[in-house]
């Protein structure tokens, strides 16, 4: 028996194609004649339209078409309301063109499809759109007050949704409390700022009625779904294709955007493929963001720093629209108690209507502002008890017995039960507490006191629910020529290399190599039940749906090559691409087994002779297929979660914060990580780091800026500020594997872990460092260097 | 120059327009507009280019010039490409100074040993400016007339008492730096003129220097940069001094008042901290999204407190 593969760190398989330069992304689909669009978008955060001119832009040579609300038919209507929830009132969503009012800077208003994208931008340029701008508020806080300028009418005090979460008796807690502990505070808003922008092509072909379209999404099932609604088509006839993706990060699990309607509705239109690739200035204005919060937590404990109840009122930013309903919010409220026992919780948020971009998840999707409230409230608990920081973390810790852990009364964003289902927690705090040196922390910080160096210790313990249902399918299929084996899912990547662990699950039931699994996603043609990328699911739904049909695929070859071999089937193994019989020569190829078990008239090739009608194994006396049989060695089954599984983890900092210029030097940082089963340590590995870059980002640099007349100012690279790699500092990361107890696998979600404590780590720790320069609290991020000056003159 | 309140005010729009755009403009793209591109084989043929095409503008690297086209803040007629001129690719010392041609790239100024032996606060500098790259391709005389008030090559320039030559239908004319560095992105260059080249003159003998210099990121323009030149006496007192700075203003700055404190001075730390204090006082540039004003003066006092503690450990005394 080979060894096994699930564990083992083996390299992606799509790397050599994606570094090479051999990738196929959407802009790479050759399309003979393909016309390109170009948008007219709102430069007011509010105003009400007037009239749109087009007539000079559809003179322009080499317009194809210009079009408004007023020609686009049946796809003038308000987009789905993706995740509906009771918490929301007549929830808002976009047209794909603006129809009498825009509600930020950067909607759609105007598409010019032309013969090339510089025509159709230049085109874009001539329609004439009559504006009167209304007024606008963006502060979040006075956005609810009454008489505040309202981005909906329909809205009263910007509201769009206002939901409570209760979980124990927390009135009678607060009743109880010795000390209470309140902090507001802040995250600010960012982006995914994928490498590739969002994609759409199209090709309609109408003598078979197909609509073809290349998405550069998370969710080609979906698209489909929403393409085949809108449009009033068959499923079957609207093929959605994910090809290669350059980062999604949520921001593409989002659907339908504009133009991913009406680049289709222009290709049937006009009997001509069309395309759209978005630019980064459009990344910036027309495509989802997120992150702004501000949370006021309390912490209601005992003098002993246990915390007995908590009680949470939060803002949430939810732009524009709310098409992806509460799911943020909801998120960010169901992970507001990290990974403490706290019993009783009340949590409410409201989620705000703002003339800016809407917001739906980006990576971390409220987790990461649900961390930095409760981390931030803990590390405040500790100092105003006098308790160490480690110490008040595990003096409320959920401890290994009391799994699985469920917060009666509070549903996460799957409308299920929050049960935190298993977790070594005080063991991940002490292996952090080593890792970071805490014994011979304070030593070193006075040392550095004596230089005048302002050094401090950061800390965050984060909780991830990961592997969302509904579901997800598994095809596998071997190859009767090749005996290499292919598998589908549903879902599809952006880069995050599924198709290695996928061929990793597989190898291992099937006894091939890892390069001969050859894993097919994000066609909707090749597979089509399933649901999207998003909140780190891919491993836990897909993988064990795969992995169940795995195993289906390896009792159908065992079976078969044990009649094949003349053997019980218990003596059969499965290696190497054989199906063999240890000990004997008896072996066989599973490309023969493949060919063998599929009954056949012609032997094209000298293995098929096997199968045909007159070969010995044949059988004479009844059909080649019994009732019930299916050729060859395939099969398709599914895998739908009881809940989601909890991932969690630990982080810890020692940062140096330099007085002269304010920076922020991260010394060393470590990451105690447990996603259960690790199926590859070195993909998780990478996802740890990739998030963690995003992290540092959200911490320390980016920041979506808007003027107070809701124009963006900082919609670009030069001036949004993502870290480049001289910015994220080397990070030491140590796995604890407790297995889920939820899916065979025993996976847990890895895809958001790395991003979501490293603001509430950084924070804790640049707020140690100038603990001595009087003590300013960092309660908001990201943290600049403005920020550090300001406290520190304060003091 | 404009006035203190005038200043501000300029400042204010352009800051309106952030740094290379502001996408509430509707015609604000990030394609460029239609344009011709013409090779010029030589300064002269380049020189009547720009007189030939109303509204044209001179390519060097692109590194500044094509993203401004493709954000649509510029929208030359024609480009007219001047990397090709094999005469403006050279690097001289001419009677001791560095003189620079309007081709040279960044990356080869700063691998130059003869210059770095002439005039060492322009590899110093230049380590700072972009990554390898940008500075592979683009140039340090079309940083100069880019003139980003952010940008470290325009500061060494100015610092250094520097030059550059303009060259027009009606000839040459040499402008100091002092003189050419109006306003943020804007010179006292005419329209018809190219740079063909800038002159760093050499650092006095035994002069110590340094540059120090505060970016969010690294390789990105300066939140402030300060460069110093001294020179003392016998004794170890400062006999001259010359600072200046970038980052700080709608231009690069020279720290007249903080040359002025330091004359005469043993460099006590009392007077390194004054000399700090008073270079507080060059910060013009309003809040913006990376600094406030205050943090920003704070970040010039300290820089300017380490450059010349280091420029004075490289003097050679006397
Ligand atoms: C990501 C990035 C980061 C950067 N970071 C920095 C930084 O930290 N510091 C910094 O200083 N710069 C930075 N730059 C800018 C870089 O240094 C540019 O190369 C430089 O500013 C312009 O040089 P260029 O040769 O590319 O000029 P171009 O882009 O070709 O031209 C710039 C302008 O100068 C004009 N021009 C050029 N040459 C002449 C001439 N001989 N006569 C008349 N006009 C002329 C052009 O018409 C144009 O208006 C950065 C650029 C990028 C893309």
């Amino acid at each position: 028996m080979s060894t096994r593969k699930f564990g083992a760190p083996i390299k992606r398989n799509i790397d050599p194609r994606l570094l090479t330069g051999r990738g196929a992304f959407t802009d790479d689909i050759n399309l003979p004649g393909v016309l390109h669009a170009a948008f007219v978008r709102s430069p007011f955060a509010r105003a009400r339209i007037n009239g749109i001119d087009t007539s000079i832009a559809e003179q322009a040579e080499g317009v194809v078409a210009v079009y408004t609300c007023d020609n686009i038919g049946h796809l003038d209507i308000e987009l789905p309301l993706l995740i509906p929830h009771p918490s929301m009132t007549k929830a808002r969503t976009q047209r794909p063109l603006a129809r009498g009012d825009v509600y930020y800077v950067g909607q759609t208003v105007a598409m010019v499809v032309a013969v090339d994208r510089y025509v159709a931008e230049d085109a874009a340029a001539l329609v004439d759109v009559d504006y009167d701008p209304l007024d606008v508020e963006l502060d979040l806080e006075q956005a609810i007050e009454d008489g505040a300028p309202l981005v909906h009418p329909t809205h009263p005090n910007n509201i769009a949704a206002d939901f409570t979460q209760v979980s124990g008796d927390p009135e009678a807690a607060f009743a109880e409390a010795e000390h209470v502990t309140r902090i507001r505070v802040q995250v600010d808003r960012s982006t995914a700022a994928a490498m590739e922008c969002r994609t759409v092509a199209a090709r309609y072909d109408a003598t078979r009625g197909e609509l073809t379209v290349w998405d550069g999404t998370q969710a080609p099932l979906g698209v489909r779904g929403g393409l085949a609604s809108i449009f009033g088509m068959d499923e079957d006839k609207v093929r959605v294709i994910a090809p290669d993706v350059g980062g999604g990060f949520g921001q593409k699990v989002m659907f339908p955007y504009p133009d991913e309607l009406l680049v289709p509705h222009a290709a049937i239109q006009l009997g001509r493929p069309v395309k759209y690739i978005e630019d980064r200035r459009e990344n910036f204005i027309g495509s989802n963001q997120e992150r702004t919060q501000i949370h006021e937590i309390e912490l209601f404990a005992k003098k002993t720093g246990e915390v007995i109840a908590l009680r949470d009122n939060f803002l949430h930013d939810t732009g524009a629209f709310i098409p992806y309903g509460i799911a943020v919010a909801q998120v960010a409220s169901t992970s507001i108690a990290g990974p403490y026992r706290i019993p009783n919780i009340h949590v409410r948020f409201r989620a705000v209507y703002t003339p800016t971009v809407p917001v739906t998840p980006y990576r971390g999707c409220g987790r990461p502002q649900a961390c930095f409230a409760i981390e931030r409230a803990m590390d405040q608990l500790a100092e105003e008890l006098g308790i160490d920081r480690f110490e008040i973390r595990r003096r409320n810790l959920i401890r290994d017995e009391d799994f699985p852990y469920t917060r009666e009364g509070l549903l996460f964003a799957d409308g299920l039960r929050v049960k935190l289902d298993s977790g070594q927690y005080l063991k991940a705090l002490d292996m952090a507490r080593d890792a970071i040196g805490w014994n011979e922390f304070a030593a070193m910080q006075s040392r550095a006191a004596d230089e005048g160096k302002s050094l401090g210790l950061g800390l965050a313990y984060y909780v991830e629910g990961t592997g969302l249902g509904p579901y997800e399918g598994g095809h596998v299929k071997i190859h009767p020529i090749t005996g290499k084996v292919y598998v589908n899912t549903g879902l599809t990547s952006q880069g995050q290399g599924h198709d290695t662990v996928f061929a990793q699950i597989v190898s291992d039931q099937l006894g091939v190599k890892v390069e001969d699994v050859i894993v097919v996603e994000g066609d909707t043609g090749t597979f089509e039940w399933g649901v999207a990328t998003f909140a780190s699911r891919a491993a836990v739904v897909s993988g064990n749906a795969i992995h169940k049909t795995a195993v289906k695929v390896r009792e159908q070859t065992i079976k078969a090559a044990a009649n094949m071999l003349e053997a019980d089937p218990l003596q059969v193994v499965l290696s190497d691409g054989y199906a063999e019989v240890p000990g004997t020569n008896r072996r066989v190829s599973l490309a023969a087994v493949a060919t063998a078990t599929n009954p056949l008239r012609y032997a094209f090739n000298s293995a098929a002779q096997a199968a045909t009608q007159f070969a010995s194994a044949s059988r004479h006396d009844g059909p080649p297929l019994i009732d019930g049989q299916h050729p060859g060695l395939e099969a398709t089954d599914y895998f739908s979660p009881e809940c989601a599984t909890w991932a969690y983890g630990v982080h810890a900092a020692i940062v140096e914060v330099d007085r002269e210029t304010c920076r922020v030097d991260v010394k060393k940082y470590i990451c105690i990580h447990d996603c259960g089963n690790m199926i590859n340590p070195v993909i998780v590995d990478g996802q740890v780091m990739g998030g963690f870059a995003q992290g540092i980002g959200g911490a320390l640099y980016e920041r979506i800026e808007y003027d107070t007349d809701g124009n963006p100012t900082n919609a670009n690279f030069v001036d949004f500020l993502i870290p480049y790699a001289t910015e994220v500092p080397a990070i030491e990361i140590s796995h604890l594997e407790t297995p889920s107890p939820l899916n065979p696998l025993g996976v847990k979600g890895v895809g958001e872990a790395g991003c979501i404590a490293v603001g509430a780590t950084l924070a804790s720790g640049i707020e140690d460092a100038l603990r001595p320069m009087g003590g300013a609290k960092f309660h908001k991020t990201p943290i600049t260097p403005s920020m550090i000056f300001e406290a520190m003159a304060k003091a | 120059m404009a006035a203190a309140g005038d200043e501000l005010r300029m400042w204010r729009n352009f800051q309106r327009r952030a740094r290379f755009f502001r996408p509430d403009v509707g015609e604000c793209r990030v394609k460029p507009p239609l344009f011709d591109y013409l090779v010029a084989r030589s300064s002269d043929e380049a020189i009547r280019l720009l007189s030939d095409n109303p509204g044209a503008m001179i390519l060097a690297g692109g590194q500044s010039l094509i993203p401004a086209m493709n954000f649509r803040l510029a929208s030359p007629s024609a480009l007219i490409d001047i990397s090709r001129i094999a005469a403006l690719k050279s690097i001289d010392i001419v009677d001791g100074n560095v003189r620079v041609g309007a081709a040279v790239k960044h990356r080869d100024l700063e691998q130059s040993d003869a210059a770095f032996a002439v005039n060492p606060l322009m590899r110093t500098a230049l380590h700072y400016v972009a990554h390898v790259p940008i500075r592979n391709r683009g140039t340090t005389v079309g940083s100069l007339c880019h003139a980003d008030a952010a940008a470290e090559m325009p500061m060494i320039l100015l610092l250094s008492d520097g030059w550059v030559m303009a060259e027009g239908p009606n000839g040459q004319r040499k402008i100091p730096a002092a003189e050419f560095f109006e306003f943020h992105m804007t010179t006292t260059r005419e329209a018809d003129e190219m740079i063909v080249s800038a002159t760093f003159p050499a650092l006095p003998s035994g002069a110590g220097y340094a540059f120090a210099e505060f970016a969010r990121r690294k390789g990105d323009y300066a939140v402030a940069a300060v460069g110093a030149i001294l020179e003392c006496d016998l004794d170890g007192r400062v006999a001259a001094a010359r600072l200046a700075a970038c980052g700080i203003a709608s231009r690069p700055i020279r720290l007249f008042d903080v040359e002025a404190s330091l004359v005469g001075a043993n460099l006590s730390d009392a007077e390194i901290d004054a000399a700090g204090e008073l270079a507080k006082e060059a910060v013009t540039a309003p809040d913006d999204a990376n600094a406030t004003t205050a943090y920003r003066q704070h970040l010039l006092a300290s820089l300017t407190r380490r450059v010349i503690r280091e420029a004075s450990e490289k003097v050679r005394k006397g």
